[in-house]
């Protein structure tokens, strides 16, 4: 299952001299529903568009199906442990698409693995985040893909 | 009216110290309530029924995995403690989530009658919980409820139910 929400409009208008920087499109790949809820919140409050997939393969999907229309997303951030293609794997899928492997991956888990966080950076994770997330967390990881 | 609110906010407050004195809750559940907002109110009575579900799910599946004795199916029963483990993680459920990491290490084992002690008390917490995480939503809307509190608004929240006589229900 696939869903895309915004809670704030893509053209925005800034008063300011600053140059106004478009909203982020995140997806988010989660098994676990609550987590998928908790991500999509965090990632809303920090002024994204979020998408959010139960799977890896649903998650390839909505990829391909947005590369058809010459569109990517700006993140993909998927949880490590998911039955069937893992989010390690969804992480290689995407390295070594000519047309995704820009796009920053992040990787989250339960478990602070040294090996696994290694496994991940060493692939071309942008960054590995510990779960449970909080707040503070997303907002750094914003801040720095913006 | 002011002092009435002031109570009640307080009362609210001590209770919710009292559920993380006692271990109920863990910091996890105050990153939480930061976001809830304006544009989602109920956000975090939402996210704790989503939970309380999932539970109630998963302990109905790893219960039937665990049935039989000549057939258990550990790996069944790992995914949903892996699962388990990690949504109790993500809401702050903090006994529900430590019972899990028992529960995790008889299935690595293969222990079943340590894996049904586990089920039986991520039950009772994940219930024991449920039941003091309603009565704190209904001190909070009691507080709410007052029409000169700017945060006052009708909730509709799926899972919990306003009764006749004053409280909150979970369906």
């Amino acid at each position: 299952m696939i869903n895309s929400g915004s809670c704030s409009s893509l053209m925005e208008v800034d008063y300011d001299d600053d140059h106004s920087h478009e909203e982020l499109h995140v997806l988010a790949v989660d098994d676990n529903l609550i987590d998928r809820k908790l991500v999509e919140k965090l990632l809303k409050i920090s002024s994204c568009k979020v998408t959010t997939a139960e799977n890896a393969i649903r998650a390839l999907e909505y990829l391909d199906a947005l590369t058809n229309n010459d569109l990517k997303v700006n993140l993909i951030i998927t949880d490590y442990c998911m039955p069937g293609m893992t989010g390690f794997e969804l992480l290689k899928k995407v390295k070594e698409s000519s047309y995704l492997k820009e796009v920053p991956v992040v990787i989250m888990s339960s478990e602070n693995i040294p090996t696994r966080v290694n496994k991940c950076l060493a692939s071309g994770a942008q960054m590995f985040m510990q779960k449970p997330l909080k707040l503070s967390d997303v907002e750094k990881l914003i801040n720095v893909i913006s | 009216m002011n002092t009435v609110i002031a109570q009640l906010q307080r009362r609210f407050q001590d209770y919710i110290v009292s559920l993380y004195q006692q271990g109920f809750l863990d910091n996890q559940f105050s990153e939480l309530r930061k976001l809830q907002d304006a544009s989602s109110p109920d956000f975090v009575s939402e996210v704790v029924s989503l939970f309380f579900d999932d539970c109630a799910k998963l302990i109905n599946n790893m219960s039937r995995s665990l049935e039989r004795p000549e057939n258990v199916d550990f790996k069944q029963v790992d995914s949903g403690v892996h699962q388990l483990k990690g949504s109790s993680s993500s809401v702050g459920a903090m006994r529900v989530k430590n019972v899990c990491i028992s529960f995790k290490e008889c299935c690595d084992v293969q222990n079943r009658e340590g894996c049904l002690r586990c089920l039986q008390q991520v039950d009772y917490e994940s219930k024991m919980l449920k039941t003091k995480l309603q009565d704190l939503f209904n001190v909070s809307f009691k507080a709410l409820q007052n029409p000169t509190c700017s945060a006052a608004r009708a909730t509709n929240t799926p899972s919990w139910r306003y009764n006749s006589s004053g409280g909150y229900k979970l369906d």
